[in-house]
């Protein structure tokens, strides 16, 4: 079989038996191993690509773990605390996953308090309403779905397991957040208002999560051609816009685009203009809350240092002692 | 050659996690997670990994207690077994259509 | 799961089929109105405490902790609810009703609840305690007389097992661990003991409650007879110090109770009428 594959450009030009290998198993749409070969490119784009998902669960924690103590009823606060501990649960399969690529979670934590590792700037912006935890789910998890579901079939096994995991867990997560809004648009002019600001302020932010516009992504072909990433940024972007309208008509709300609309020829709809500006800065670390989430991931980590220190020592005198007894 | 991902460098070792999902079916490998000893890395894959009703049962290993195979030596090590035909029932054709065998 | 169809990806999301455990228990009884007190020491109980867990995820000594301390806030939400479930069917209130607008003095939940999380150790300590207590409870509230009650415990006893173990596998961790982390526990143990006492206080309710609610004080012995092995092999002393007044069966409650309250029923509050 010949190979579609751009040879790794840190390789030398003929392509080595190991190489090969990988190709084919590429090619033929089979699973990388982690003790299998491969290029070091791809393994530094998955180890990048996978922590930052695991960043990214471990800060997206935090915006909605603001409203645990708050939740408007029990059951309400059952189901947030549900999800931000599946959160957690969803960053842990990911560092997993990173790291029988070689990369510990010290280093990978490390680089993340340290403000060297990115995460989604999505959870860079407030919740200021409890209509967020709303629009976090329909919109923000919305969009993670779609960017998630085909990560399934990623190429790297122990990634594509563990997001299989992830997106049958997150199957809950869209649907809490959608009933929360028809609730909130069903009750009250106040808690209508509630759901519609809180929608204006997430669904330009929620559109970018797909990435950059394809002409201007980087990274995106040579992730396609590894099969680590299975769909343009623009193609999931249309996707998404595709499957809110019908919804927000059920809500009874409005998408805060002037300029969207239903374009015959090509039966999809039309999305105005993003501006990439406000993406920029945010990612730039100049959004509203990227210090804070920092600190606080900061705090949870430097104060929980001597319960870590504790747990291992316990362990080290425990082993120590079992030895003892096994040699008296 | 040990699992990947153990690094003496961290505070708390990794293990891999195994779950029985059912009775009468074998563990299998799900996961793993960091914990300071087994009875605790029990207790976190218990709770990481069965919070809905996954498992009735749970194996943790320490991740560099396992020993694998080279997968660099993949051809040569899993090559034996191509050729002997043999050893599947279904080399046998002449006694198709007799019945209990 | 087998791998999801291109369709998927269109954001179709497959949910599970999955038969759903009832959400509460209930039973077939409308609660009289020491029952539903009797609820609401037990529920309130649950609710603050599962208030204060709450607080930690996100926040935890490592990941795999704000796993297990989002379990057992979990477990006791779901505790309360049934509970306070129940006690609302004498007064033909909801759970909702009586978690979001009662005021702290018809609040019955006992200081140790109330007493704030501190570092990992105050919680553990509280935890430890109040789990063991719990465990004993819900054992014997198992054969109560009312139905309800009995099968409310008879779901709690074994999440409050784990519940137990998780706090005692913490405390010898912790009180041998590192110079520093046994000196963190033996503090939070001593902060924490004076409000043990007010746990196993009777109340003229319990009386009237004959067959039907356990009588604190004699949940004592067995109480004691639990922890005393496990403060041995962590070689800690039972504090000796004073005794807190207590008083939250009666809705005289710590300072924390008002802070506590404040956040948990501010949006609710906000919004009479509303449903969520």
């Amino acid at each position: 079989m010949t190979s579609t594959i751009t040879p790794d450009p840190s390789a030398s030009a003929v392509i080595s038996v190991e190489e090969q290998h990988f190709n084919d198993l590429i090619d033929a749409d089979s699973r990388i191993e982690p003790r299998d070969w491969m290029p070091e490119g791809y393994r530094k784009s998955l180890v990048r690509q996978i922590s930052q998902h695991a960043h990214s669960e471990i800060i997206g924690m935090q915006p909605e773990s603001n409203w645990i103590t708050r939740a408007p009823s029990l059951k309400r606060k059952a189901i947030l605390m549900a999800k931000v501990q599946d959160e957690a649960g969803h960053g842990l399969y990911l560092y997993s996953a990173a790291q029988t690529l070689g990369a510990t979670r010290d280093d990978m934590t490390d680089a993340l308090i340290a403000g060297k590792a990115r995460y989604s700037s999505i959870f860079n912006y407030p919740t200021p309403s409890w209509a967020d935890m709303g629009s976090i789910g329909w919109l923000v998890d919305g969009a993670a779905i779609c960017n998630q579901v085909p990560l399934c079939r990623a190429s790297y096994g122990p990634y594509g397991r563990a997001m299989v995991r992830i997106c049958k867990e997150e199957s809950f997560h869209q649907r809490q957040g959608f009933e929360i809004l028809l609730e909130l648009m069903q009750g009250t002019e106040e808690q209508r208002q509630m759901a519609q600001d809180s929608v204006n302020r997430w669904y330009w932010p929620a559109l970018m999560m797909f990435g950059p516009p394809d002409d201007d992504s980087p990274n995106s072909a040579q992730s396609m051609a590894w099969k680590i990433k299975r769909h343009s940024n623009d193609e999931l972007r249309q996707r998404f816009v595709n499957m809110l309208v019908p919804q927000a008509a059920v809500l009874g709300i409005t998408l805060p685009d002037p300029e969207l609309h239903f374009n015959e020829d090509t039966q999809q709809w039309d999305l105005g203009v993003i501006d990439w500006t406000e993406f920029h800065e945010v990612l730039a670390g100049r959004g509203p809350n990227n210090a804070q989430r920092l600190q606080r991931r900061r705090d949870a980590h430097d104060n929980g240092a001597w319960v870590r220190e504790a747990a291992a020592a316990y362990a080290r005198k425990q082993s120590a002692r079992t030895k003892e007894m096994a040699a008296s | 050659m040990t699992t990947p991902g153990d690094s003496a460098a961290e505070i708390w070792p990794l293990w891999e996690v195994f779950v029985r999902s059912n009775r009468g079916l074998s563990h299998v490998h799900v996961g793993s997670l960091h914990a300071p000893d087994g009875t605790l890395a029990v207790r976190n894959a218990r709770d990481l990994y069965t919070r809905r009703s996954e498992g009735v049962s749970v194996w943790v290993v320490p991740a560099s207690a396992i020993t694998t195979s080279d997968p660099d030596a993949k051809g040569a090590f899993f090559e034996s077994p191509a050729g002997k035909n043999y050893r599947h029932a279904n080399y046998y054709s002449k006694s198709e259509g007799v019945k209990h065998l | 799961m087998s791998e999801r169809s291109e369709a998927d990806a269109h954001g179709h999301v497959a949910v599970d089929v999955t038969t759903l455990d009832a959400e509460l228990i209930e039973g077939p009884s409308v609660a009289t109105s020491d029952v539903a007190e009797y609820a609401l020491w037990l529920g309130d109980d649950s609710l603050i405490l599962a208030q204060q867990l709450g607080a930690w995820i996100s926040r935890a000594p490592e990941l795999e902790e704000d796993v297990a301390l989002g379990n057992i806030g979990l477990d006791l939400i779901g505790h309360a609810r049934s509970l306070l479930h129940y006690a609302g069917t004498a007064s033909n209130r909801t759970e909702d009703d009586l978690a979001y607008w009662r005021t702290e003095p018809d609040f019955r939940s006992l200081h140790i609840v109330e007493q704030p999380n501190g570092d990992f150790a105050h919680t553990i300590a509280r935890q430890f305690i109040v789990a063991h207590y719990l465990f004993e409870l819900y054992s014997r509230l198992r054969a109560s007389a009312d139905a309800t009650f009995a099968a409310i415990a008879a779901k709690a006893v074994k999440e409050v097992d784990y519940h137990r173990d998780h706090g005692v596998q913490w405390v010898l961790r912790l009180a041998h661990g590192t110079d520093e982390s046994r000196r963190r526990m033996i503090t939070a143990l001593s902060d924490l003991w004076p409000y043990v006492e007010e746990i196993f206080r009777d109340d003229p309710l319990i009386d009237r409650l004959e067959g039907i609610a356990v009588r604190p004080s004699s949940l004592r012995p067995a109480f004691d007879e639990a922890i005393a092995p496990v403060l041995t092999e962590a070689e800690l002393d039972i504090p000796r110090g004073f005794v807190a007044s207590g008083g939250g069966r009666t809705g005289k409650h710590s300072e924390h109770l008002a802070f506590l309250l404040a956040e948990m029923q501010v949006l609710t509050r906000a919004h009479p009428g509303a449903s969520w």
